[in-house]
């Protein structure tokens, strides 16, 4: 069972501002550690920024954000990203991409059997064990992206941020990786922030649910996902 | 519907495999076919100078006089004496074009302002034939050496940059992207994805200046050296031995060639763009 009582993110009067039209916050929010949350809200109104923001690859205009009590100042593996494109190298064999994190951390060079054997182990959690020394174009799309959740929760992150992860996937491939992503997740105990326009992801896989809307981008609602998740979450949308 | 169809194995046909067959042999054959036809324009052209007598001095360019002072270059250890310092210059000139080359080229094709800075001054400098530099790298390197590996770099530094440059701009952001939030920084971020990725692009720059460097390598050869490829064409230019001369032609076409087809297939090996 995890913790999740102590803050695990923690937005802080967050500001973004896109051009002299368009801008987020400021936005506050607090999700604890294991958490899984959803990030809703129209196009352009600012949720993969937001992810950009707490991933560090972008810098707010004002604002702090915290991962673990310690102020994101740059990207770093303890969060780390998966897209809507699994984006992986296509020069490299699958257990090379799913390695790369460990490379970039040392691991692979200061312990290479720990760092294989993680590798092993994250490629058959993601049912991929025997395509390890395959290459990218020789593996579907699902495969390819369960490859990128691996290599994203290979440096064992705190935070697992997933912008639109299962939105170029048919069906049957993004309830299976769904799945893969919240077993996988809740086994390392990574919290997770997903950025989705699908209310079905967000209630397979998230607990609570944030809603951004207007302009400049606010937190218009946020709400815990049960079984009644669906006709809330509509509402909230389409009052945001 | 049988299985082999079911399974897309589906049997051929006798008459479709053997126009296979054919197809098969034809291109092995071609590039037979090409020599020979370049063989006999070459023997024609050797009987119009043997039956003219205002060209009796130049038989030697015929083939068979040729072939016999080729083999004379092989066996006499000549063609790797000549052979083994204008490698030496050509290796040192494309070394330094692609230290020089390769950043510049990462420069150039990340950084817009860069672009817009050089794009111009860059075209200008490309057009310029490398002779063009002869009298300046004459005055300005103290070995006639330091002067041809010069005119060489210079001849061969654009097609690294400009093929670096645009392997620079097809990378995907996304790999980037990926690569900074799993903790990818300044040289491993190079090493791990940048490097990687413009690899193919730079090795067609690498392939196409090394032809531009083995071209300018002759001329450039005709400076004050006493060695190499150009001082041996020039040498036997003067000493009136054609044969010899039309066998240093036909080598320095034959290493140029090997040279190139050994990048070509360094190339195919280490590229990753056909299964992208």
């Amino acid at each position: 069972m995890q913790r999740m009582s102590e803050v695990e993110i923690d937005i802080r009067q967050l500001s973004y501002r896109f051009d002299a039209n368009r801008a987020l916050g400021p936005v506050n929010v607090q999700i604890r550690r294991g958490e899984r949350v959803a990030a809703l809200g129209a196009s352009g109104v600012g949720k993969s920024t937001l992810l950009a923001l707490v991933a560090g690859l972008k810098s707010p205009t004002s604002g702090e954000i915290f991962i673990g009590g310690a102020p994101v100042r740059g990207p770093s593996a303890r969060a780390t990203l998966m897209l809507q494109r699994p984006a992986l190298l296509p020069w490299a064999s699958v257990s090379e991409n799913v390695a790369l994190g460990l490379r970039f951390n040392g691991l692979a060079r200061s312990e290479p059997q720990r760092a294989q054997a993680r590798v092993a182990d994250l490629l058959a959690a993601v049912g991929l064990a025997d395509r390890a020394d395959a290459l990218p174009h020789e593996l579907s799309g699902g495969q390819q992206q369960r490859v990128a959740l691996a290599r994203a929760l290979a440096p064992q992150p705190e935070v697992l941020l997933l912008d639109e992860p299962f939105s170029a996937l048919d069906i049957p491939t993004r309830e299976a990786l769904r799945a893969d992503v919240s077993r996988i997740a809740q086994k390392q105990g990574a919290t997770l922030v997903l950025v989705t326009h699908d209310i079905a992801d967000a209630v397979a896989l998230c607990d609570r649910a944030i809603v951004l809307g207007g302009n400049p981008g606010r937190v218009t609602a946020d709400m815990g996902v049960g079984d009644e998740g669906v006709e809330y979450l509509t509402e909230a949308l389409r009052a945001a | 519907m049988t299985d082999a169809i079911a399974h897309g194995n589906a049997p051929i046909a006798p008459a479709a495999q053997d126009a296979r067959s054919a197809l098969a042999i034809m291109r092995w054959l071609a590039p037979l076919a090409g020599l020979v036809a370049i063989g006999l324009v070459w023997q024609i052209g050797g009987l119009v100078l043997a039956h003219d007598p205002r060209f009796a001095a130049f038989t030697g360019f015929a083939p068979a006089p040729t072939l016999a002072a080729f083999m004379r270059l092989l066996g006499s250890g000549e063609a790797w004496r000549a052979a083994a310092p204008s490698l030496a210059r050509v290796l040192g000139g494309l070394g330094i074009a692609f230290l020089i080359g390769a950043p510049l080229g990462v420069l150039f094709g990340s950084v817009k302002l860069i672009e817009r800075a050089l794009q111009l001054p860059f075209q200008i400098l490309r057009m310029v034939s490398p002779l063009s530099w002869m009298p300046i790298a004459v005055l300005a390197f103290p070995t006639w050496d330091g002067a041809i590996v010069f005119l060489i770099a210079a001849a061969a530094v654009w097609p690294i940059v400009f093929a670096t440059a645009a392997g620079v701009k097809r990378i995907d952001p996304a790999w980037l992207l990926v690569g900074r939030t799993l903790g990818g920084r300044g040289l491993a971020l190079v090493h791990r994805v940048v490097a990687p990725a413009i690899l193919p692009d730079l090795l067609v720059g690498l392939r196409l200046a090394l032809g531009v460097a083995w071209i300018v390598l002759v001329p450039s050869e005709f400076l004050g050296v006493t060695s190499g490829l150009g001082y041996a064409i020039n040498d036997a230019r003067d000493t009136l031995s054609y044969d010899r001369l039309a066998a240093l032609v036909l080598l320095i076409g034959l290493i140029g060639a090997a040279l190139d087809a050994l990048l070509g297939l360094i190339a195919r090996r280490v590229s990753w763009t056909h299964a992208h």
